[in-house]
């Protein structure tokens, strides 16, 4: 079987058979899901005219619609139309050396978070069978093909999962408890789809693995805290860090530079 | 076809489904099994600030009773109060499945305009510590003991859970085995430890029969509910009630997943009569088929109203009385800023790994466990109208028993035995049969 060209066409197959897969689960909302496309498809169809780019295409919004619509959960209409409208925004306004740092669908998410309580996210919506077998899948793509094998993302679960481990070592609970905490829907999306961004990431490898770590210690740090959700907050509150870690290893790579200055989309 | 609402039945189920230990595990002192027969906890909750009443149905001796509840702080005499049972009563009673039923109209009847009102509602109510020499040397500290109500509370904290447990052999609680690996994680998170037993003397004094729930308040940005220490001496899932009452949404868990009960069903009539069976049937039924993970949502309200009631709402008083802290004035005829879940937990070693961890969502939507009887017209029907109406009502019948069947999985026979004269005919008409009449 021949695989797409472009790697995201795969992504976007996975999330959405994740989305058809939430479906089949009880109480996975789908209302929304109209209002975070056209809301993620028009900003950057507007944002595009607006400042005269030359069109980039509509995968990369699409990737973002679809990871609003997995994680973002909603009391009210206006809540997915701000999350989609901001999240395609930041690409275009909060731009440092000219690229963007955060990964759109997380700082949307974030931001209607922070701003009303009626933004919530449920990391186990899915159920836990359904979400093993999809971690599976994953791997399996992440072995497969070059869209899912980012550096980023495996330094990201590798921290992560050793992280946890040594938590639930110390606190002398058993193996069951670690499983059942990388069974969420949300790790998985967040460890493919988000931190896996390659336009949200440093560019030098080794920032982005040290980048991945640094996420990784934050959110343990969050989750210690009870922070609701700490992986998602803790890739916002890193963000600012890419720009840094390029500053940092411009010298080294002086090359990479110029080749994403004129594009805003991810 | 037109249909009347005429009377809703609603049957609280506490009573239909069995229950046995809340968060806590409870411990005899002497031999015997014990298990406290049904688990209702009510938690409050507003930013960090919690209030949690831990009710039971506590069966044995009362001296064989003791609960072991791990907090996060060590909490001073007026964060403990012991409040009345009627409280989790009422809330368990305005918020149970209910079963409404409703009245066929004459099939035959002209009416001058359809009338779609409420009927009557009518619920149906369900259903001497160690000297402290000995606890130094076992790492045990007591940090503070006091008697509320009929109550004599001891909080501990312990550098070791062998040493607790140790501490609670001593002091004469029967201890289920494995006990200190479940008691690890909390030391180890520097939780002290709530160990409630009852003083017969204050007891007696007091009157009550039963004994009434404990209640904690304390700030924590914790919204958990430990249940691992339950487990210490279970012997099958068990069954336990979260009433979370909150201020701004729908709770759920964080880190199970919660789903709603399958709900507002149309079942067949002789479910009237089975109840209790129906629902425990059910909820075992959507349990199972969520992998035994999952948590159910049973009702999801304002308090300000509901529609229909199976139960009033609960007054002022007695939400101030469950801990609600933030009502201020009075509320009429509409909302106020409170939102009543009720989550039913069945909960095993081996499906909850983890103690149960909350979230406040924004979800202000309602949901209730709603279930629909339809009884039939069963005047003399004469007109034209009639024959349509009994072939509908027999279609009717069997989306109902369908229904019933998918719900509970119990078998078709069982259902049709149920239904008696009722049961859909086994072959309905052939299509073409009214073809050319």
């Amino acid at each position: 079987m021949r695989l797409p060209k472009d790697a995201r066409w795969l992504q976007i197959a996975f999330l959405a058979s994740f989305l058809t897969l939430g479906l089949t689960a009880r109480d996975f909302p789908l209302w929304h899901a109209p209002l975070i496309f056209a809301a993620c498809l028009g900003t950057q169809l507007a944002c595009e005219k607006l400042l005269k780019l030359k069109p980039a295409g509509l995968l990369s919004p699409l990737i973002t619609s679809f990871g609003l619509t997995l994680l973002l959960r909603a009391g009210v209409w206006w809540v997915p139309v701000v999350a989609g409208v901001l999240a395609i925004g930041s690409k275009f306004v909060l731009r440092i050396r000219g690229r963007h740092f955060f990964n759109p669908a997380n700082f949307g998410l974030c931001c209607v978070m922070l701003l009303t309580p009626r933004a919530w996210c449920s990391p186990t919506q899915w159920g836990e069978g359904a979400i093993l077998l999809l971690w599976i899948l994953a791997l399996g793509c992440a072995v497969a093909h070059r869209a899912f094998r980012s550096d980023v993302s495996l330094a990201f679960l590798g921290s992560w999962i050793l992280l946890r481990a040594a938590r639930v070592l110390y606190l002398g609970q058993r193996a069951p408890v670690l499983i059942h905490q990388l069974a969420q829907g949300s790790l998985l999306l967040f460890t493919f789809f988000m931190i896996s961004d390659p336009k949200t990431t440093p560019r030098d490898r080794a920032s982005r693995i040290g980048f991945a770590a640094i996420v990784a210690c934050v959110a343990f740090e969050l989750q210690l805290r009870f922070v609701q959700n700490p992986i998602v907050w803790a890739l916002f509150i890193c963000a600012p860090l890419t720009p840094l870690f390029d500053l940092l290893t411009e010298e080294k790579a002086p090359c990479a530079l110029p080749q994403s200055l004129l594009s805003p989309s991810p | 076809m037109r249909t009347a609402p005429i009377l809703a039945l609603a049957v609280a189920l506490s009573a239909a489904s069995p229950a046995r230990a809340f968060c806590g595990f409870f411990v005899g002192k002497a031999d015997g099994k014990l298990f406290n027969k049904s688990s209702q906890v009510a938690i409050v909750r507003d930013g960090d600030r919690t209030v949690i009443t831990m009710g039971n149905d506590f069966q044995g001796e009362m001296t064989e009773f003791a609960l072991v509840v791990p907090v996060p702080t060590v909490l001073s005499r007026e964060q403990i109060h012991v409040g009345e049972r009627k409280l989790l009563e009422r809330l368990d009673a305005y918020s149970a499945p209910r079963l409404v039923e409703y009245h066929d109209g004459d099939p035959c009847a002209v009416y001058p305009y359809a009338a779609m009102k409420m009927g009557v509602m009518r619920s149906m109510p369900v259903a001497a510590s160690p000297p402290k020499e000995m606890a130094k040397a076992l790492g045990v500290t007591v940090e503070a003991e006091y008697t509320v109500g009929e109550y004599d509370i001891v909080l501990l904290s312990a550098n070791q859970s062998d040493g607790l447990e140790a501490w609670l052999r001593e002091s004469g609680y029967k201890i289920p085995a494995h006990a200190s690996k479940a008691l690890a994680p909390y030391i180890r998170q520097q939780m002290k430890f709530f160990v409630a037993k009852v003083n017969i003397k204050e007891q007696r004094k007091s009157g009550y029969q039963a004994l009434r729930p404990i209640q904690i308040a304390f700030e924590s940005p914790r919204f958990m509910l430990p249940i691992r220490l339950g487990m210490a001496n279970a012997d099958g899932p068990q069954d336990m009630i979260v009433y979370a009452i909150t201020r701004n949404g729908r709770v759920e868990s964080s880190n199970y997943q919660t789903v709603k009960m399958p709900s507002d069903v149309e079942l067949p009539e002789f479910v009237q009569h089975q109840f209790g069976n129906f629902y425990k049937s059910a909820f075992a039924k959507a349990w199972n088929d969520h992998g035994r993970h999952a948590i159910l949502t049973e009702y999801v309200w304002n308090m300000g109203f509901c529609d229909p009631c199976a139960a009033p709402p609960l007054e002022q008083e007695e939400l101030k009385q469950l801990g609600v802290f933030w009502l201020e004035g009075s509320y009429h005829g509409g909302g106020m800023p409170l939102t009543l879940t009720r989550l039913h937990v069945r909960y095993d070693a081996e499906h909850f790994p983890e103690d149960l961890a909350f979230q406040e969502t924004g979800d202000q939507g309602t949901f209730q466990g709603r279930y629909i009887l339809r009884h039939p017209f069963r005047g003399e029907m004469t007109c034209a109208a009639a024959g349509n109406y009994r072939q509908e009502l027999d279609r009717r019948r069997r989306e109902e028993a369908k229904t019933l069947a998918s719900l509970t999985g119990w078998d078709m026979a069982r259902i049709h035995a149920g239904m008696g004269r009722d049961a859909p005919v086994d072959q309905p008409d052939p299509w073409w049969k009214k073809l050319w009449q």
